[in-house]
């Protein structure tokens, strides 16, 4: 295959990905948006494979590793549950980095390529940034990974003084990168290379330790963005436009999608990714004045039931505890249920519930519920005063009142569903504990509030059972 | 300095409704205010003299009393030339006063000094329902209209089979679903009736399927909905058909209840001496427009009337027949407005013509008419506000985040226009020709990636990171061109080859497990997608 013609493979690939991408936007054409993707991946590795960069001595190897990789990777998509998504996701997103950091080295370390002067310059910067990219994306989506997996705890890491760590550190690598560029040979080059290295892992490590577990969502999409970056970092390098286009296409897209959602949690964009709760410092731990005070009221599942079946209309408002309990085949079960009894029963879907953007949508469809009555929380806000019923699944920040009654709350200004507004709340949880952002929620001591305590799926099969005797 | 907020008896013959109840007064006192009541204001509702009393409000004897010691006055009725009379200079009312009807009685309200709040003008917005008395009054009406409609029949509504014969269940027949339309219905399904009902705004259509009647559609094609969720006069041809639908619901039918209503407009006059000819004898037609002129020919306000063997029930005065009830939703209404009028708590009023809701109420502001207010700038339209979940929406594919984003402000618009112009002048300044070429691509896709991504549904986040995340597995193409490259012959021998391909195989197995992994993901996810 000539150069021409791969290059004009590349750009079909280009073309492919930014439909793919649009695709996307839209559940209609979201399938079609994958295969595209799908069809553009598989043109630009068969364009690179029998393209004039690769010799016939390296396609046994290629074949190799793919198998291999891709053999992996179907496993894992095959099995893993849909729950355990945000995980997969955030796994991935490292080996993405992993890979940068990689090619990166290999491509230092080839010396077949002779450049000189400000090219040389220019290769050498290019190298050591996609490196650095693409070791924060590695060991911040490792520690993304063990915080969604609940290996790692949720609270956030603050070491003191951390924003001047940051800047201590990014001081040295600008200035290992000064020696590194003036490094005469490969082998005086390589040490600065592995101590930036090793600066940046750490560096991914205590910027994800920092983000608190409400935040979740918007660092997995933030590293998404990320290994985009490190991908045309690694097009630089090499001087390949697919990898340019390819890279920026996802880093672009990757960082909107973050601020989209911070703007959702009315969250500052910076002070997310700078890390830390609320950018004061230690606010999440405070809780003076604030405490709520009042009675809970806890309901029986059979009363639950009696609620339900008396509403004219019930939004359910599902959150991690509906995903932590593979409680939605049952919640289907009593939409259907109670739908079939003319009960107008929606759902209203928080912009951050769970612990991925979409991930309660992703959950509901899976157990085929009908994705028009399930609403944004702009939609159904206003809806609140006039819903018989809320049914809170497993879900504490995104419906506590403080967020708009409390200014000094760390959620203060969050938009919340305002399911308070509601004749009556029921919230489902295992206790009292307060959500992931650590924060006490005067819901549950609200006059109009049942909480029904223990597994969501455990009591959600006895209100079904009770609903359909 | 606290005011006082006076309750006087009502005076309009008939009315047994009053302003406040005595649980409202404790409340009322709360906010900082003190309560003074007529005697036997409360009366005709069941609320005595002592029971006011032990909520903490004070008896006064007369009228002339209280109409001038206090700063506040709440009635329900539009006050009568005399009572404006006796008002104090500069105070306050609250009442429903019908302005567009009632010219004489605002001059004369103005020419007091006063400020007067209508809660008939009270705007129709999510926020102001706690205050909407006209909602509470009409509900009451729909209700009582049952209830009445019921005392006249002759017959059971509900269908029953006894020992004793076949008992046909009544069929009713509800023109407009409104607050009271709808109360209406509630009421006579709940009484076992068959229920249908009518309405020139088809988007109510699932509202009354909801209280388990059924829709009757005009066949004709226009949209009814006004602005505030009102009505609006319809075209001839429409109301050619209207006319027709109805007629036929007259042959067919035992009740009929009527409650169309335009703002400041006579009530549409829907049924017909011929329909009321057509109806079978013994039947009932509950007018609630009745006040208004009426929707039926033969109304006559405030009486019930027998034509051609139909009954028909005139009544104005509805709520007031239920004035228990009304009383105490009334005065609920009236508190949730004095809440907003004094946020502080003091006891002190503060008509803030800034809030939208105040300045919609508010016809009078010490001495100067202010009605109309201008037009309300959210319309309440239902069909806007709930794309109701029975009914598809496929209009539903907003601009999303795109349509909300606000222009950036004029100074941080130039910083950021300066910042990068330097960056740009920098990199064209020295970097290589080779390098510009890369860099061109690069910023461009930079933006489309902005602008494919930027209307993406909330619903679709999480299978657009995860085919994002597939995508940027292409930094295999990195690993695959250093695997086995083709070598210009000096460099040859220095090449550490073995090094470098162990690193680009390790790189092509990492993203091979994404590539592959991160598609099958997303299909997995979007196969669940479905409508």
């Amino acid at each position: 295959m000539s150069e021409s013609l791969a290059t004009i493979a590349y750009v079909g690939a280009t073309i492919l990905f930014i439909l793919s991408l649009g695709g996307l936007s839209n559940p209609e054409t979201s399938r079609r948006g994958n295969l595209y993707g799908m069809v553009g991946m598989t043109i630009a590795v068969l364009a690179t494979v029998f393209g004039p960069r690769v010799t016939m001595a390296g396609i046994p190897w290629i074949i190799g590793a793919m198998v291999v990789g891709g053999a992996i990777g179907v496993f894992a998509a095959r099995t893993v549950k849909m729950t355990q998504m945000p995980e997969l996701v955030a796994l991935m997103h490292s080996l993405v980095g992993l890979a940068a950091c990689l090619v990166g080295f290999a491509s230092y370390i080839d010396t077949s390529i002779v450049f000189s002067g400000a090219e040389k310059a220019i290769h050498e910067v290019e190298i050591y940034v996609g490196i650095l990219i693409g070791a924060v994306t590695f060991s911040g989506s490792l520690i993304a990974f063990g915080k969604l997996s609940g290996r790692i705890g949720g609270k956030p890491l603050l070491l003191p003084a951390r924003h001047w760590l940051n800047l201590a550190a990014l001081v040295v690598v600008i200035a290992f990168g000064w020696q590194f560029l003036q490094a005469e040979t490969m082998q005086a080059g390589l040490l600065p290379l592995f101590v930036m290295t090793a600066i940046a892992l750490l560096f991914g490590i205590h910027m994800v330790m920092a983000i608190g577990g409400a935040d979740m969502p918007v660092v997995v999409s933030m590293l998404n963005s990320y290994s985009g970056w490190a991908a045309a970092a690694t097009g630089f390098m090499l001087s390949n436009d697919l990898l340019i286009v390819t890279g920026a296409l996802v880093g672009s897209s990757g960082a909107i999608l973050s601020y989209i959602m911070c703007r959702a949690m009315n969250r500052n964009f910076i002070s997310v990714i700078a890390g830390g709760f609320g950018s004061g410092g230690g606010t999440p731990a405070k809780k003076a004045e604030g405490e709520p005070a009042g009675e809970v009221v806890p309901v029986s599942a059979a009363e639950t039931a009696e609620l339900l079946k008396d509403a004219k209309s019930v939004v359910i408002v599902p959150g991690y505890g509906m995903a932590v309990a593979q409680a939605q085949h049952t919640v289907f079960e009593i939409t259907k249920t109670l739908r079939e009894r003319g009960v107008n029963v929606r759902f209203g879907i928080h912009p951050v519930a769970g612990r991925m953007p979409g991930h309660m949508n992703v959950l509901l469809a899976e157990a085929k519920v009908p994705y028009d009555i399930v609403m944004e929380m702009d939609e159904i806000n206003d809806d609140f005063p006039d819903t018989d019923v809320t049914m809170v699944i497993g879900a504490n920040d995104i419906v506590n009142p403080s967020a708009a009654e409390d200014p000094t709350s760390p959620i203060a200004g969050m938009p919340v569903l305002e399911v308070w507004k509601a004749k009556t709340s029921i919230v489902m949880k295992r206790s009292m504990a307060s959500g992931y952002a650590g924060v006490d929620n005067p819901l549950f001591y609200k006059e109009n509030n049942r909480m029904l305590f223990g597994d969501a799926k455990k009591m959600l099969d006895e209100v079904l059972t009770a609903l359909k005797a | 300095m606290s005011l006082t907020i006076g309750i006087p008896k009502e005076t309009y013959a008939g009315e047994k409704r009053v302003a406040t109840v005595p649980d409202v007064v404790e409340k009322l006192i709360k906010l900082g205010f003190s309560v003074v009541v007529e005697s036997g204001a409360g009366a005709a509702a069941n609320f005595s003299d002592l029971s006011y009393q032990s909520a903490g409000a004070t008896i006064v004897p007369s009228a002339a009393e209280l109409w001038g010691g206090a700063d506040i006055f709440f009635k329900v009725r539009a006050p009568n030339l005399d009572e404006v009379a006796l008002l104090k200079e500069g105070s306050t009312l609250v009442s429903f006063i019908w302005p567009a009807q009632n010219p004489e009685l605002m001059q004369a309200l103005a020419a007091k000094k006063v400020t007067v709040l209508a809660m008939d003008s009270v705007p129709r917005m999510s926020r102001a329902q706690k205050m909407d008395a006209l909602s509470s009054m009409a509900n009451i009406a729909g209700y009582r209209a049952v209830v009445e409609a019921a005392q006249h029949f002759g017959r059971f509504f509900t269908g029953q089979i006894t020992a004793a014969g076949k008992v046909p269940p009544a069929k009713v027949f509800v023109i407009g679903a409104g607050v009271a339309g709808l109360a209406a219905l509630g009421a006579a399904v709940g009484l076992g009736a068959i229920v249908r009902a009518n309405d020139t705004r088809p988007e109510v259509a699932d509202q009354v399927k909801s209280m388990g009647a059924e829709f009757v559609p005009v066949d004709y094609v226009e949209e009814g909905s006004g602005v505030g969720g009102y009505a609006k006069v319809m075209s001839e041809g429409f109301q050619k058909a209207q006319l027709a639908t109805f007629a036929k619901q007259a042959k067919e039918v035992d009740i009929i209840i009527t409650t169309a209503l335009i703002p400041g407009r006579p009530a549409p006059k829907l049924i017909t001496a011929e329909m009321v000819q057509s109806m079978a004898p013994g039947s009932v037609i509950v007018d609630l427009a009745a006040e208004q002129g009426g929707n039926c020919e033969l109304t006559v306000p405030g009486e019930v009337v027998v034509r051609h063997g139909v009954t028909i029930i005139g009544y104005t005065d509805l709520p007031s027949r239920l004035s228990k009830q009304a009383s105490t939703l009334y005065a609920t209404n009236l508190l949730r407005l004095t809440e907003e009028l004094c946020k502080t708590k003091d006891g002190v009023l503060n008509v803030n013509m800034d809030d939208e809701v105040i300045r919609g109420a508010t016809v009078i502001k010490e001495g100067n008419i202010t009605w109309p207010p201008p037009p309300p700038k959210l319309s309440a339209a239902p069909a806007q506000a709930k794309p109701a979940a029975a009914a598809p929406a496929p209009a539903k594919k907003s601009g999303g985040h795109g349509a909300a984003s606000e222009p950036m402000s004029g100074t941080s618009l130039a910083l950021v226009f300066g910042v990068g112009a330097l960056l740009f002048w920098l990199i064209g300044a020295y970097a290589p020709a080779a390098f510009l070429g890369h860099f061109t691509v690069f910023v461009l896709a930079c933006f489309v990636g902005y602008m494919v991504v930027w209307n993406v549904t909330p619903a679709l986040h999480t299978p657009l990171m995860s085919v994002t995340n597939a995508i940027s597995s292409i930094i295999a193409i990195g690993a695959l061109v250093q695997i086995a490259p083709p070598l210009a012959e000096l460099g040859a021998t220095q090449r550490p080859d073995d090094w470098i391909r162990w690193l680009a195989v390790a790189g092509i197995v990492l993203t091979a497990i994404n590539m592959f992994g991160g598609f099958a993901v997303t299909r997995r996810m979007l196969a669940m997608f479905r409508k």
